[in-house]
């Protein structure tokens, strides 16, 4: 397989939350706004890449029994680092995604790429794998934090649309709902059943 | 009164997987029918409460001393995980019936979020143990209530006609919305 294919299909054609619906606690739980779910997609993003890196160099190392448990050491020494640097550079973002970033560690797209992925091929390619699907969650986390965002509270990436009517305080009448928890569930319904039918219609295209 | 109050905020109000969407997975995943997601609760309740007592000792008593609670995460994740391994051998050991009713569902408790998410918000909310193993249970019982209302809705499910892009996963997405909603009907009722 090539390495243009291994970027390539996590981003679309195998996208982890779309496709493979992995990963849906956090998608759920950041994604009441567009940057809250960038955030979340690169920190993620990160502790795929490194994780996928180290554990396909010592892939060969690790005996086969106790494989689980040392990918989940390699990852969760990832996410604390992912915690500190989030701490450190953007407390804001930090405080917004709370407990979510600790949760990366069970985060199944993230030990699911290590045992499907990365312990069975090269560096480079595992990389470019992890890179990929980080991306691919980065994307779908993205898109429907903005939808989330746009509906509930009339903005996107915290700029004012301003095309929603005013009511009497001058605030924008919006669908408060989608920004709470019930709103997460729907849109992201929504969006896969969306994704399911560009797809059936793509393949009937090829036919 | 203030355990009650515990209980209902982590049952109703708060509910770990329609509010805080701990624990997505294993409720789409295992919810197909309403006695596999009372196993599933029952394991979870067993495996959550455990959990919390131990990772609730390990912090207080080795990780804050020496100053290295930085390790949290690291420490949680692989203290539940072998957790798990054991209560599945003991139980198979000492408990023959209740292996065959829970032992399926261990394997898939060490990547259920809602575990090590309890686990650090009892760190958060900087209860004490017995707060702390309240906490879990309660939150254990929103999980199974959640799972077993959610299953009620999905066997039911499978005999409607459902458009066809919105088969399987975006439909059971649908409904978690739509309960979700009536569960927002609790805010309120305990501040928390």
């Amino acid at each position: 397989m090539s390495n243009l294919n291994n970027f390539s299909k996590g981003l679309v054609k195998e996208n982890p939350v779309l496709v493979m619906l992995l990963g849906l606690c956090p998608t759920l739980g950041v994604s009441s706004s567009a940057v809250n779910g960038v955030g979340m997609g690169l920190a993620t993003t990160f502790v795929l890449v490194m994780s996928n890196l180290v554990i396909s160099i010592i892939k060969n190392l690790i005996p086969d029994k106790v494989r689980i448990p040392a990918f989940i050491v390699v990852i969760a020494s990832f996410v604390t680092i992912v915690e500190f640097i989030l701490e450190g550079f953007v407390p804001a973002l930090y405080e917004s995604l709370g407990i979510f970033i600790p949760l990366i560690v069970v985060n199944c797209i993230v030990l699911g790429r290590a045992e499907a992925f990365a312990s069975k091929n090269t560096v480079f390619s595992s990389a470019i794998d992890g890179l990929g699907m980080g991306l691919g969650f980065t994307l779908a986390l993205t898109v429907l934090g903005s939808i989330r965002e746009i509906l509930g509270a009339g903005k996107i990436f915290g700029l004012n649309l301003g095309f929603y009517p005013l009511d009497a305080e001058g605030n924008p009448i919006v669908i408060l709902v989608f920004v709470l928890a019930p709103g997460a569930f729907i849109a992201l319904g929504y969006l896969v059943a969306l994704n399911m039918k560009l797809k059936d219609r793509l393949s009937k295209k090829i036919k | 009164m203030e355990y009650i109050l515990i209980i209902i905020a982590a049952v109703f109000v708060n509910n770990i997987v329609l509010a805080q969407f701990l624990g997505i997975c294993p409720t789409l995943g295992v919810s197909g029918k309403i006695s596999t997601a009372g196993g599933m609760g029952g394991a979870v309740l067993f495996v959550m409460t455990l959990a919390t007592i131990v990772t609730y000792l390990i912090f207080n008593y080795i990780l804050v001393p020496f100053g290295i609670d930085y390790l949290q995460t690291i420490t949680y994740i692989l203290v539940i995980s072998a957790l798990v391994q054991m209560v599945e051998l003991i139980l198979k050991k000492v408990s023959p019936p209740l292996y065959q009713a829970l032992g399926i569902f261990l394997p898939l408790i060490t990547t259920n979020c809602a575990i090590l998410g309890v686990a650090i918000l009892t760190v958060q909310k900087e209860y004490d143990l017995i707060h702390g193993v309240v906490f879990a249970i309660a939150n254990a019982l929103g999980f199974a209530l959640a799972l077993i209302i959610f299953a009620g809705i999905r066997e039911h499910l499978d005999l409607m006609g459902v458009p066809k892009s919105l088969h399987g996963a975006p439909i059971a997405l649908l409904v978690a919305g739509i309960l979700a909603l009536a569960f927002m009907g609790f805010a309120g009722m305990v501040k928390v």
